[in-house]
């Protein structure tokens, strides 16, 4: 298990920014696209990410995330179980960027696994209650999106979401007009409303992502949701996320 | 900003969330419900005497309410000056959504401003400015032209007219004294995704807190004010108010004791978090100085001097002591609530670092300056409406 992990790693890094190739450009959705006819969602298969990172690099190149260790949109984080120990060890270091360099000795793991994270448009998003000028809203088909040319950047959202998928675009960033205001994953709207997969889902080489149309009865996202266990982050919160993980362990938060 | 995070990436420990390095919400964010607390506060100080007839603290009427007005012309300062985009503050009022608790800010503020603080000083003054406006010239007098509105009448029905006023107002500005400032601990007990400010208790914490605060904070003006001005305390006065200080204290020292109480038996989630970051990461601003030194300490002086074992004269510097302490205390408060509730990781296993930058936007010398201002303001306010001039008058115009 663990040396077909190491040899999609290597494959993947090799791979790396280059095969990333059906780039679009950030812009507002296609003409004639209906948001009344989509209800998005999206499920993480814990069981087979393999923490090679293609999707954290694949997100900042495609939604202009500076490349620093503090901004990301989506990250991945490793959980590890030692033996007679009682917590779990996390870490993610620079978001899973770089893939993960082999911390642990491994006769002394008892269980590990990576666990891919991203806003999980919830259906009662905090963050969209709180922002006080209603910058960061819902659209009809159920992503979770910020109007950078209207936020104030008062940070009230960073605080509300429990799950600490945002940040405030830095002043120094390379899009211009997202300075200063509250940035977030969009499950690359840009892409998705004409038809793409959100670039993460685009490039994992083992099909840990998966995002889908719940309205499509044959889309292999709803069939999951439907016929599999599955669960959401820190349900307690009742922010009802839209991102399901398949054999999520009831640690991860 | 970048720099200042590859230092904090240094310090951050255990595990949070990518995101996290950031403290998102700087020092300014404390100062803020500071100041509106130190407003709230000095406001209650001056109804205590309109609405409770309490005769003793009427020395300090006029200039808690000039208090309150300097300290609220700045409230909003630090809230701008943290935006990321200033240019886009009055957005919050022109297209508020209003299922945030943070879009009623600029309406509760411009009540409170507009109906309650400015009426009152308006009606409270006129008399003596409509009689100022007369007797000095120059821009002074001027000023003073303007302030009267036009309304030169001061007969006696008129004023008694003004007095009613002040008293209506009064009365409804209590509660929206209370109001402005509970609502601040509301924008921080509603976020539900952090459990150190999560609890339905903050907005009241906040307004006991910010009574002690307000009522400190007179009281050190008040004493200050008169040596400057080389008169005599008003013994009853500075008495009463320093007991007046050390109920507030009490009960807020309860509700503080309440809140943690209820923190540590539930045990919920985040709990072992919540103790390191007591107990290590706030430690000299929670432990030593909000609790110790900014609780305690005045709680014991102020009951001390409540004994009557010490002349006035040394009960005086209790006061000064007690107050600057207390000052102090209570910015911790605000600071610990604010910072500390962003140092704790919304993962529970790790923690941030905040490190203030000393200069540019959202730096301590920032908020220093911002914190100076309302001095200043009140300096000029003093100038312009000295409130111990006639400090009397709407009580007399009463018994007449
Ligand atoms: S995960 Fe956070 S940012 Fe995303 S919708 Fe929920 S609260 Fe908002
Ligand atoms: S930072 Fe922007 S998006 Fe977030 S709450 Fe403030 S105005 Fe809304």
């Amino acid at each position: 298990m663990v040396s077909r992990r190491k040899f999609l790693a290597v494959i993947a890094a090799v791979a790396g920014f280059a095969s990333f190739k059906r780039r679009v450009a950030a812009q507002e959705p296609v003409e004639g696209y209906d948001w009344n006819r989509h209800k998005y969602a999206f499920v993480v298969d814990t069981t087979r990410c393999i923490g090679c990172g293609r999707c954290v690099r694949a997100c900042k190149i495609e939604n202009e995330v500076p490349m620093k260790p503090f901004y990301f949109r989506t990250w991945v984080e490793r959980w590890v179980w030692l033996k007679d120990e009682e917590g779990p060890k996390v870490d993610s270091p620079n978001g899973g960027f770089d893939g993960f360099p082999p911390t642990y000795d491994e006769r002394m793991i008892s269980k590990s696994y990576y666990v891919p994270k991203l806003c999980n448009h919830c259906d009662r998003p905090p963050c969209v209650q709180v922002c006080p000028v209603g910058a960061t809203y819902k659209t009809k088909d159920g992503v979770v999106l910020v109007d950078e040319k209207y936020c104030i950047g008062c940070r009230y959202c960073i605080q509300a979401c429990p799950y600490g998928a945002r940040y405030l675009y830095p002043a120094d960033g390379p899009r211009e007009t997202r300075r200063n205001t509250a940035d977030k994953c969009t499950w690359c709207y840009h892409r998705i409303t004409r038809g793409y997969k959100p670039a993460c889902v685009e490039v994992c080489p083992v099909g840990a992502r998966k995002f889908g149309d719940l309205m499509d009865p044959e889309d292999e996202v709803r069939k999951i949701i439907e016929e599999r266990r599955v669960q959401v982050l820190k349900p307690d919160m009742g922010t009802l996320p839209q991102v399901y993980y398949i054999e999520l362990d009831s640690e991860v938060r | 900003m970048s720099e200042i995070l590859w230092q904090i990436l240094q310090h951050v420990q255990g595990y949070i969330y990518p995101n996290e390095v950031e403290v998102n919400w700087s020092v300014l964010i404390a100062l803020y419900p500071y100041i509106t607390g130190l407003v709230a506060g000095a406001f209650i100080v001056a109804s205590l005497e309109r609405i409770f007839k309490v005769e003793a603290v009427k020395p300090t009427y006029r200039l808690a309410l000039l208090t309150a007005l300097a300290f609220l012309l700045c409230a909003p300062l630090p809230l701008v000056a943290h935006l990321g985009h200033p240019e886009r503050a009055l957005e919050i009022m022109m297209t508020p959504h209003l299922s945030s608790a943070m879009a009623g800010f600029g309406f509760v503020y411009a009540w409170y401003l507009m109906a309650v603080l400015l009426i009152e000083l308006y009606f409270d003054y006129r008399r003596d400015i409509v009689m100022w406006s007369q007797e000095v010239g120059g821009i002074k007098g001027f000023i003073y032209k303007i302030l009267t509105l036009g309304d030169y009448n001061i007969s006696d029905e008129a004023v008694k007219a003004d007095n009613k006023i002040v008293n209506i107002v009064t009365v409804i500005g209590l509660p929206s004294a209370a109001f402005l400032h509970g609502y601040v601990g509301f924008i921080f007990g509603s976020v539900k995704a952090n459990h150190w400010w999560s609890s339905p208790l903050m907005p009241i914490i906040f307004l006991f807190s910010a009574m002690v605060s307000g009522i400190a904070l007179v009281l050190l003006i008040y004493i200050a004010s008169s040596y400057i001005r080389g008169v005599e305390l008003d013994r009853a006065c500075t008495d009463t108010l320093a007991n007046y200080l050390l109920y507030a204290y009490l009960l807020d020292l309860s509700l503080e004791f309440m809140e943690l109480a209820h923190l540590f038996y539930t045990q919920e989630e985040g709990i072992d978090a919540i103790r390191v970051l007591i107990t290590d990461k706030l430690f000299w601003t929670f432990i030593v100085i909000q609790v110790f030194l900014g609780t305690l300490v005045p709680i014991f002086l102020l009951i001390l001097a409540r004994t009557g074992i010490f002349r006035f004269n040394v009960r005086k510097w209790i006061y000064i002591f007690v107050t600057t302490l207390t000052l102090i205390g209570v910015f911790a408060m605000r600071w610990n609530v604010v910072i500390g509730g962003q140092l704790i990781s919304k993962t529970y296993l790790g923690y941030t670092t905040y490190i203030m930058p000393l200069f540019g936007p959202e730096s301590l010398s920032l908020a220093l300056a911002i914190w100076i201002l309302p001095f200043i303001i009140l300096a000029v306010l003093i100038k312009l409406l000295p409130p111990w001039e006639h400090p009397h008058e709407w009580e007399k115009t009463e018994t007449e």
